[in-house]
């Protein structure tokens, strides 16, 4: 799958980043994941809070820092 | 009961000398302390799930039919219960303008959303009480809206930087959460939150304590009093490139207020740390050109000034 973490390069994007791939990990997916810190390429998911989560073109999880293990669920439904 | 509680540590477990200096400021200390923690807790806790009610996609559709004035006032109430982080100022202008919210109505949205936040209301409400804290929320929308207002009528719409204006903006598809899931979401908020937030707090309310047990009574009234007609343009002029959360800052100002320092002045102070900030200047840089962005800048540290002297000459 496909995994872009949108963000325009703040600390809690770079968090969002970190626990998405400690995540990929533990649940053991292929996945390729990817940073998102052109604003145009952000707006056009229609996000106005970053960070944001976004699998398959799907934005899953907008303007906050979900834990590893929600990330996980997140992973696991996909 | 909190206050006789700390009083029991202080004095009797710690065995410090009731009126003493150390033992005011200690008292001091784990009084306020263990309220605003309390205060912070609960309080972030049922904001943020409110807040879960207000995501910034609602309000924008709910501001892009609005029309000047009524506009501003919606947006600028819009702007309490909408979550906002600096960092996300550039996707948040960009969406409302894109879909035709006025530029003065995003300004006043822009205005209230950081000033008028719960970590600002609790940290009023729990050391200097409910009346202070009211005024500030008054003044703070107040602001918002007029601020907001002005910047409608100058139409400075060509100063906002020109990409702006060409992106195109997907629609989210809108997931409604489960009354559970704002629960827990907002559980997942609050913990993060308080754990950045509380060096700010421990620190905002030692350096807070330090003044009231050590500073001579009545030392800023000579500076900082109603007397000094210069005190809250200085007040705003150092809380504008000041940029610490509301969370440090408060306790500091409750300390200076207590020696002297007027009301009014202690508002202003507060309200230019919280609007207006250096780092956000550099965020708003990317999407205002420079002559809108000092416009919005002088216009709110203006209104802040005014609403400082405003209110050292009536209370």
């Amino acid at each position: 799958m496909k995994i872009e973490v949108l963000g325009t390069g703040c600390s809690r994007c770079k968090q969002l980043h970190e626990n998405i791939m400690q995540a990929v990990i533990a649940a053991d997916v292929e996945a390729d994941v990817s940073k998102v810190e052109d604003i145009t390429e952000i707006m056009r998911y229609g996000v106005m809070s970053t960070p944001a989560l976004v699998i398959d073109g799907v934005v899953k999880t907008v303007g906050k820092v979900p834990s590893v293990e929600e990330l996980k669920t997140i992973l696991a439904k996909d | 009961m909190l206050a006789n509680f700390a009083a029991y540590l202080v004095f009797t477990v710690l065995g410090l000398t009731k009126g003493s200096r150390l033992g005011e400021a200690a008292n001091f200390f784990v009084y306020d302390t263990i309220k605003i923690f309390l205060l912070l807790t609960t309080i972030i806790f049922c904001v943020a799930v409110i807040r879960s009610y207000f995501p910034p996609e609602k309000t924008k559709r709910f501001l892009s039919h609005g029309k000047e004035y009524v506009g501003n006032i919606l947006a600028a109430l819009l702007g309490i219960v909408t979550p906002f982080c600096s960092c996300s100022a550039v996707p948040l202008f960009i969406g409302f303008v894109e879909s035709g919210v006025p530029l003065g109505v995003t300004f006043s949205f822009l205005v209230s959303s950081p000033m008028v936040n719960e970590i600002a209301l609790i940290m009023l409400w729990g050391l200097f009480g409910w009346k202070i804290a009211l005024i500030y929320i008054g003044s703070g929308v107040t602001i918002a809206i007029i601020s907001g207002i002005v910047i409608g009528k100058l139409h400075l719409e060509r100063f906002v930087q020109d990409y702006v204006y060409t992106i195109k903006m997907g629609e989210i598809a809108a997931t409604e959460q489960t009354f559970s899931e704002r629960l827990k979401n907002a559980r997942s908020y609050t913990v993060p939150l308080l754990r950045k937030i509380w060096p700010y707090v421990i620190a905002g309310v030692g350096i807070g304590a330090f003044i009231h047990g050590y500073a001579p009574e009545g030392f800023l009234v000579k500076y900082a009093g109603p007397q000094n007609p210069f005190a809250v343009p200085i007040a705003v002029l150092i809380g504008v490139p000041l940029y610490s959360n509301a969370a440090g800052v408060i306790p500091i100002t409750q300390a200076l207020m207590e020696k002297g320092m007027a009301t009014g002045t202690v508002l202003a102070f507060m309200m230019a740390v919280t609007a207006l900030s250096l780092p956000e200047a550099i965020i708003l840089k990317n999407v205002l050109k420079l002559r809108l962005l000092l416009t919005f800048f002088g216009i709110v540290a203006v209104a802040i000034t005014l609403t400082g002297y405003l209110f050292n000459a009536i209370l």
